[in-house]
């Protein structure tokens, strides 16, 4: 009953070692064009191979959120999706958020509220966040808190991040919206 | 990570040939990249059955029952108009399953399929009962996660949300190999540690799970689903519990409760099923039930506040199938 497998579909082990993969995938909107061992996850082809290392190695478990990216648009764990995987398909990563030198409102309310200390989260947090502005352009706190519950923050406590989002939102809802003072000197 | 070969199977067909002793499948991938990088499993060759067509459809409705192909995601069950609407406990328990990036990846066929987290399972320096080994360290270790309820012999509980729920739907799965189409109540697909110690379901080395099946509900029964988890977010349930409850005039015709996180596989509480039987449901039957449930917990040094978790998690999902507020 099974057909058999055409063979282009399969790389054969040599002596223990994988014989490089080519896969052909966009990032941030890009053709691109990478050979790499088939073990390799898609965090590691992002950061390794492509030198886009704004996509961070956290936990490698699923446990952080760290490593997001969107594929197909959808935020999805870097670390557990093999770069195999990725074959066909739109990646996009915290690099692809400007547009060249101009920052994207989410990434200019994060820095204007300090929604980043250390940084290590923030790609996730803004990338996640992107992609549910796009759904819904004026989420409520409860929305944002669910949309980002996949990215654990060790820094900041969160407000500041949702304050951003929420700043972001109503900036891209065409609002005159600025920052709100007591959220950076405290309440 | 070991080195393996890396197949795309794009057919039923395809995938079924590539199966075998020396081939792990990989859907969505969350289970298998854990295990490979655990290395508790060292495949010579890797199946990537994601880019198989057409097995990512929920067909069907509340009058004919649903048909779930194993590559819908966890994210599309938790929105699908028919199964919110009409199988509330399947909905909820794909929706609150770790976290809203994992269930963009998870699919449903690998959260049924997917292996115990039981830390000693999972940890290469540990070989247990499951890997082999003569000792379930859990016995007299750390064991504040683990099961209530049939822990003799190894004491995981089975970590499928998705299995908790489908078992209370009296759902099945569907499985295929060259040797032909099978179908196998959930309940029965699901092995004890005493049936099968290495693995926790029936499914055969050369067998491809090719669909979800589950059957209408009764126009009067109501489906439900309750978590509880440490925190909100990413974790696992320490408690969860999937029920569904019919009704004829006034009163219970038939109640199906099924406790996950409490035993190698999704545990029915057939006492409290039938205790309800032919009563009508209330905040005092409720609680009966809820004591029935946990009759004849087994728990272990430090999990003993499962039982009462249960007993609580129990009750409330009664009442909110029953929509008794
Ligand atoms: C942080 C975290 C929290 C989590 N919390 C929860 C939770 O609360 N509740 C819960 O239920 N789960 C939880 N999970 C587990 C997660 O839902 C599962 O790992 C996931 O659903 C597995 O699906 P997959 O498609 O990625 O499977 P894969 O990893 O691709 O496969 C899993 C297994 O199933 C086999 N397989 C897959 N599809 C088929 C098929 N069609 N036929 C035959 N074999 C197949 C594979 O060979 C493999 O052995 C959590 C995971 C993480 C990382
Ligand atoms: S590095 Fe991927 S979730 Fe932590
Ligand atoms: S800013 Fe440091 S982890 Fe979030």
């Amino acid at each position: 009953m099974s057909a058999p497998v055409p063979l282009t579909h399969i790389t054969r082990a040599r002596n223990g070692r994988p014989a490089k993969r080519r896969a052909q995938f966009t990032v941030n909107g890009e053709p691109v064009d990478v050979l790499f061992a088939p073990h390799k996850t898609l965090l590691e082809v992002l950061r390794e191979d492509l030198n886009l290392t704004g996509t961070k190695h956290g936990c490698e478990l699923g446990e952080c959120g760290a490593c997001a990216v969107l594929v197909d648009g959808e935020p999805v764990l870097a670390c557990l999706v093999l770069g195999l995987d990725a074959e066909g398909r739109d990646v996009t990563t915290v690099e692809g958020m400007a547009d060249g030198p101009a920052l994207h409102p989410i990434q200019e309310a994060f820095a204007q509220y300090g929604a980043a200390q250390c940084g290590y989260c923030t790609p996730s947090f803004m990338l996640t966040a992107q992609v549910l502005l796009e759904k819904n352009p004026s989420p409520s706190r409860d929305e944002i808190r669910e949309a980002l519950s996949s990215s654990i923050c060790r820094c900041t406590g969160y407000v500041k991040i949702y304050e951003a989002v929420e700043l972001a939102a109503a900036r891209m809802r065409g609002e005159e919206a600025d920052i709100l003072e007591e959220a950076i000197y405290g309440r | 990570m070991n080195a393996f070969e890396w197949v795309n199977a794009t057919t039923v067909d395809e995938a079924i040939g590539q199966l075998g002793a020396a081939s792990l499948l990989k859907a969505g991938g969350v289970d298998v990249l854990d295990r490979l990088k655990e290395g508790l499993d060292a495949p010579p060759r890797l199946v990537n059955i994601r880019t198989v067509k057409g097995l990512d459809r929920i067909e069907g409705d509340a009058a004919t029952g649903l048909r779930i192909g194993p590559l819908v995601t966890l994210a599309a069950l938790d929105v699908h108009p028919v199964v919110r609407k009409s199988f509330v406990a399947l909905a909820d328990a794909a929706g609150h399953a770790a976290t809203p990036q994992i269930r963009n990846m998870a699919t449903a066929g690998g959260n049924l399929l997917q292996r115990p987290r039981c830390w000693y399972f999972r940890s290469r320096d540990f070989h247990c009962l499951k890997k082999g080994g003569d000792t379930c360290f859990s016995q007299h270790g750390e064991n504040q996660y683990h099961a209530i309820f049939g822990n003799e012999i190894c004491a995981i509980v089975h970590p499928s949300a998705l299995g908790t729920a489908l078992v209370a739907l009296g759902g099945s799965v569907e499985l295929a190999s060259s040797r032909g189409k099978r179908i196998v109540l959930a309940e029965q697909f699901f092995l004890p540690p005493a049936a099968a110690l290495e693995r926790e379901n029936g499914l055969a080395e050369d067998e491809l799970l090719t669909a979800i099946v589950v059957p209408p509900l009764g126009a009067s029964a109501r489906s439900a689903y309750t978590k509880v988890g440490e925190k909100e977010s990413f974790d696992w349930p320490i408690a969860e519990v999937a029920a569904v409850v019919e009704r004829s005039g006034a009163n219970v015709s038939r109640a199906s409760i099924v406790l996950g996180a409490a035993a190698p596989v999704p545990h029915r509480a057939t006492a409290a099923e039938k205790l309800l039987a032919g009563k009508p449901l209330t905040r005092e039957t409720a609680r009966a039930a809820a004591r029935a449930a946990i009759e004849g917990a087994t728990p272990l040094s430090e999990n003993r506040y499962k039982v009462t978790l249960f007993e609580n998690v129990v009750r409330r999902t009664l009442l909110d199938a029953g929509g008794v507020r």
